[in-house]
């Protein structure tokens, strides 16, 4: 019986700070997630003060892991590699909601009023809609094509103004235009013949512009969204995909983060340059010689700088380009397996996954200097709920 | 699982001389990885495919060893397999072919 005192005293001790802890209020604008896709976790960061505040476990295979957030940047959707859909409750470090949508899945995206979650599928392919609440299916849009009906898997998948996702069809060379205005009759625009094997896709930040990468040909598909007859135009046809090819270790990544003040800066498939493209005219305008090939080419938010990541073998290095100038002004190497970059809202810090080492670094933008370091297990993407006030991220 | 396959490696290195051209253990190790992390960002990190196809075992029968060999070293034309001849050797290609097909990579 007497045993029992020192175990309610530590009870009291360790317990009651912590009740008190968790009712204090705090926001959710300076919160993010980072992906720990070996473990099927992920971690709970405040970007504020560098600092872990939870583990959220029992997500899946979370290799190429991707999330996007809810209007009031209390929810972070997971999207595994597994077909798993999981809603992570930011402020409780639980999960709050979760359902295997698929056998296979590679990314998603929430529409511009928060109401539905969809999902891009390679396995059976298609997008699959959810009511974000709840998680319910409310449409299933499986990407059928061709005379024999068969099932393409669906890349690029983005969210556009007025309720509308916009997605790529990778066997079929499709773009497709989903109206989930009505989400139990999903209006779908399919644009045929946009291209040889599309396999990522960006929307500009104004919902205007959704460009989708060609890994099997020569140039980009761009589409207008503006218009009322939407059509898909090559662009940047003849950058060189194909001539002298490199082998590609690492398909590189598309993002609405591409748009540098008045330039696009994306990673050129097979080689090691990033091509610079006028955002008004689509023309190119410029190479820019890199250290390897690109695999993420990040702006940051005011467009000052473009941070780039490269393809195994040389992903253990990071260079960033001056925009106005195009030219490289650094270059460092964190470490091998250098995964994923995300800034702050506003650009003052740049967060880096470094697999091979479990941690994530933190540094300054303009000085260049390390100002913090976090542990993680095989850390990949990092997302910052600052996504979730913008269309296509 | 590793630790087994690679005593059974050993064992079968001691009896067999024609396996004398394996890599060894610490390469096997760096193998691994690469299959689990970089091939895996294509053909998902479980191998069960993603952009690429799934290549667990059952997926694997009807490539034999050395053609599974070639295309990891030659990849796949029109594809976006990449030939991964400037980073893996002939042994290390053929010990992926076998791992793969025998399922030791998880």
């Amino acid at each position: 019986m007497t045993r029992i005192w020192p175990a309610l005293v530590l009870f009291a001790l360790v317990w009651l700070p912590l009740s008190a802890q968790s009712a204090e209020l705090r926001g959710t604008g300076d919160l993010g997630i980072i992906i720990e896709r070996a473990s099927g976790s992920v971690v709970i960061v405040d970007t504020t003060r560098h600092a872990i505040l939870g583990r959220v476990t029992g997500l899946g295979d979370l290799s190429h892991a991707s999330a996007v957030f809810s209007r009031d940047q209390r929810y972070a959707y997971v999207f595994g590699r597994d077909g798993g859909l999981t809603k992570v409750d930011l402020l409780t470090a639980t999960v709050a909601k979760r359902v295997m949508q698929s056998g296979n899945s590679i990314g998603g995206a929430i529409s511009d009023d928060g109401q539905l979650v969809a999902v891009s599928n390679y396995e059976p392919g298609g997008v699959k809609v959810f009511n974000s609440t709840t998680l319910e299916l409310v449409a299933d849009i499986p990407a059928t094509y061709g005379e024999k009906a068969e099932m393409s898997k669906t890349v690029g998948l983005v969210d556009a103004p007025g309720r509308k996702f916009v997605f790529s069809l990778y066997d079929a060379g499709e773009i497709w235009i989903a109206d989930l205005s009505e989400p139990a009759a999903p209006q779908v625009r399919k644009l045929k013949n946009a291209g040889n094997q599309p396999y990522d896709a960006l929307i500009t930040g104004n919902g205007r512009h959704y460009i989708a990468g060609l890994f099997g040909e020569d140039g980009l598909a761009h589409v207008d969204l503006w218009s009322d007859q939407p059509e898909v135009r090559k662009i940047l046809q003849g950058y060189g995909r194909g001539e002298q090819e490199l082998p590609v270790y690492k398909m590189p990544h598309l993002e609405g983060w591409a748009q540098a003040d008045e330039l696009f800066i994306l990673p050129a498939v097979g080689h090691h340059q990033l091509l610079a493209m006028d955002a008004r005219t689509f023309e190119e305008v410029g190479r820019i010689d890199v250290h390897s090939q690109p695999v993420f080419a990040v702006a940051r938010p005011d467009g000052r700088q473009v941070w780039v990541n490269f393809a195994h073998p040389d992903n253990d290095t990071i260079q960033v380009i001056d925009v106005p100038s195009l030219k490289v002004v650094h270059e460092f190497k964190p470490g091998p397996a250098t995964l994923h970059m995300e800034f702050t809202p506003r650009g003052h810090e740049v967060w880096l996954s470094v697999r091979d080492s479990d941690k994530v670094y933190i540094y300054d933008t303009r000085t260049f200097e390390k100002v913090g370091e976090l542990d993680a297990a095989k850390p990949s993407g990092i997302f910052f709920t600052a996504r979730a006030g913008r269309t296509g991220l | 699982m590793l630790r087994l396959f690679e005593a059974i490696a050993v064992l079968s290195l001691a009896a067999q001389p024609v396996l004398a051209e394996q890599p060894g253990s610490a390469r096997m190790s760096e193998l691994t990885y690469l299959v689990r992390q970089d091939c895996g960002s294509c053909h998902g990190m479980t191998l069960k495919g993603g952009l690429g196809k799934p290549l667990q075992p059952t997926n694997l029968k009807q490539w034999d060893r050395e053609q599974l060999t070639q295309i990891i070293l030659n990849g796949v034309p029109g594809t976006p397999m990449p030939p991964w001849r400037d980073l893996l050797s002939e042994e290390d290609a053929r010990w992926i072919a076998d791992a793969l097909k025998q399922g030791h990579i998880k």
